[in-house]
């Protein structure tokens, strides 16, 4: 696959471009976001494609300010690009909707006033997807699965952390949307709920297979997560390199060949030159968080 | 010289299932009554009447301090002849009238101001030119307007609920987080329903405050505009009530209607907004 900085956009190109029998699901092309204060108007990322692919985990990656969490507020529709395309299935994105459900880090995603099963419901009832009784039965269906079927009626200011951000994935599959959206899901988690909740993700990916963009600051998040990952470059976030990690999980921590990624792609992060970082020890390659 | 922590021995120990150790306990009796607000409430309140009515017995004189007992006396006779009552009745039909348009209005304010620029400068200017400036003021002007009745009275206890209310709505709408506001509108809710489903309950404590407010407030504008309104046209409500009764100097009847505005107020406030804060707020965790 051609690397996306590299890929000039002309009228000739079709829309969807394939890579074999494959076709992708979204396509960022060449995308500018922008910032507007009452004085100046900051760059947030320039010039950014790429392509995610049904079933992918893809993982935007880079250090705080390369408007990671920029592209997917775009990709989600609240904010419009300045420059650039944003297309999912083909079609452009222009402004919110229930195809792309958006799981945020903040435990105040979900509505206070609505019990936990009332919050899975919630986007299948107001965007008329189905009927009260079927949201009911398939908010139960995906709550199971996420374990929480005994905590159907509670709310959610009874839950601990990783409850909410469990209660948050659920929501977001029971819309079976075309792509899943996360912002940082597991950020504001302890370390241990964490891992547990990246586990429990994987494993939701083997059984559901959805598509999934899923951005995050820490390099053994996205090794563990995705199966490819984008790297962004800081002020303004231009693409700097695209890196696979399909062959890692939870039981590749720590392994020769995942340290080897995670010092390769701290070196196209931090390092413009090419010379090794000096003082930094990757025996604990949590130094990300 | 340098010391080093000992080498200790490690240990693990396998943990059973506790059985005999519970996990919770309930408080004793005594102790479960006086956890109820209401009980705690009612102490405060029967320590109140009894200093009154020591006060009403030193000074002796029941034209100036009738006592709780003279009080309740009144209040009794009042609420058995259906004297009272009527009066109260009449007070509250206006009063209810012109809160339910009061909220309306103000429901639509700020709709209209949290969608739209325009409006939102609409609502801060009106706000700011009509909330400081008492009801109550108002009154002769709506009855040039409006001419001697219920109109009259509507007018004014619009106007003391509307901006009370407007301005908490609105400062709890502004309030509401921006994850919630992305989520809403990623399920695709805008516009009136946005506002309905997202809106409104995320900022539901402001507006119960400002209910709340705006209740009080009319309660103070009807009682001092029946004052005044009553003596012009004759027949009146509880404010009526209290104003005849001390011209003819039965004072123990003006203080039964000033205990009746209390108590109106009590078990609106006990049994009205603490049941909805208890349903609402305080069971999704919003509110202590």
């Amino acid at each position: 696959m051609p690397s996306p900085a590299a890929d000039q956009h002309d009228a000739d190109t079709p829309i969807l471009r394939a890579v074999g029998e494959h076709t992708p699901l979204l396509q960022v092309d060449r995308v500018g976001l922008q910032y507007r204060s009452p004085t100046a108007v900051v760059q947030a990322t320039h010039d950014v494609s790429f392509d995610v692919y049904p079933a992918d985990r893809f993982v935007l990656l880079g250090p705080s300010g390369c408007g990671k969490s920029s592209l997917l507020k775009a990709v989600a529709g609240f904010l419009k690009p300045a420059a650039g395309e944003i297309r999912l299935d083909g079609a452009a994105i222009h402004q919110p909707g229930p195809d792309r459900i958006v799981v945020f880090q903040e435990f105040d995603q979900l509505p206070p006033w609505k019990t936990v099963k009332q919050n899975v419901m919630f986007p299948l009832l107001a965007s008329r997807t189905l009927g009260k009784r079927e949201a009911a039965e398939r908010a139960l269906y995906y709550l199971d699965k996420v374990g929480l079927g005994k905590f159907a009626n509670a709310y959610p200011h009874t839950l601990s952390g990783g409850m909410k951000a469990r209660v948050a994935i659920a929501r977001a599959l029971a819309m079976q949307p075309k792509i899943l959206l996360m912002d940082e899901p597991f950020a504001a988690l302890d370390a241990l709920t964490r891992r547990k909740m990246q586990e429990e993700l994987l494993i939701l990916w083997e059984e559901v297979r959805f598509t999934l963009l899923f951005v995050t600051h820490s390099i053994e998040e996205a090794l563990v997560v995705g199966n490819r990952i984008l790297l962004l470059s800081p002020h303004p976030g231009r693409v700097r390199a695209e890196i696979n990690s399909h062959q890692y999980d939870l039981q590749s921590l720590g392994g020769v060949g995942f340290q080897e990624t995670a010092r390769r792609i701290h070196r196209l992060l931090f390092n413009e030159g090419n010379e090794e970082p000096a003082q930094v020890n990757f025996k604990d390659v949590r130094f990300s968080y | 010289m340098s010391i080093s922590p000992p080498i200790r021995d490690e240990y693990e120990i396998a943990l059973t299932t506790l059985d005999d150790v519970p996990l919770e306990r309930t408080l004793s009796l005594p102790q479960r009554i006086w956890q109820q607000s209401w009980v705690r409430k009612a102490v405060i309140l029967l320590v109140l009447a009894l200093i009154w009515e020591i006060v009403a017995r030193i000074q002796n004189n029941d034209l100036l301090l009738p006592g709780f007992v003279q009080t309740a006396q009144a209040f009794v006779d009042g609420v058995a002849t259906g004297e009272l009552i009527g009066k109260v009745w009449i007070s509250l039909k206006v009063l209810v009238k012109g809160y339910l348009i009061g909220i309306a209005l103000a429901f639509g304010l700020t709709t209209l101001a949290v969608s739209t620029q325009l409006g939102r400068d609409l609502l801060s200017t009106l706000t700011s030119m009509f909330n400081p400036l008492p009801a109550i003021a108002m009154l002769p002007l709506a009855l040039l307007w409006f001419g001697l009745g219920e109109n009259s009275l509507i007018f004014v206890l619009v106007h003391s609920v509307l901006w009370a209310l407007a301005l908490n709505t609105y400062a709890g709408f502004l309030g509401v987080s921006d994850t919630l506001r992305m989520a809403g509108r990623n399920y695709g809710l805008r516009g009136l329903r946005f506002v309905l489903f997202v809106l409104v309950p995320a900022a539901l404590p402001s507006i119960l405050a400002g209910l709340r407010i705006g209740w009080a407030f009319a309660w103070r504008t009807l009682i001092a505009a029946e004052l005044v309104f009553g003596a012009s046209s004759g027949k009146g409500g509880l404010g009526w009530y209290i104003f005849q009764n001390r011209n003819e100097l039965y004072t123990d009847k003006v203080f039964a209607g000033l205990a009746m505005v209390i108590l109106i107020g009590l078990v609106v406030e006990n049994f009205g907004f603490n049941t909805i804060e208890k349903l609402t707020v305080k069971r999704w965790g919003m509110q202590r």
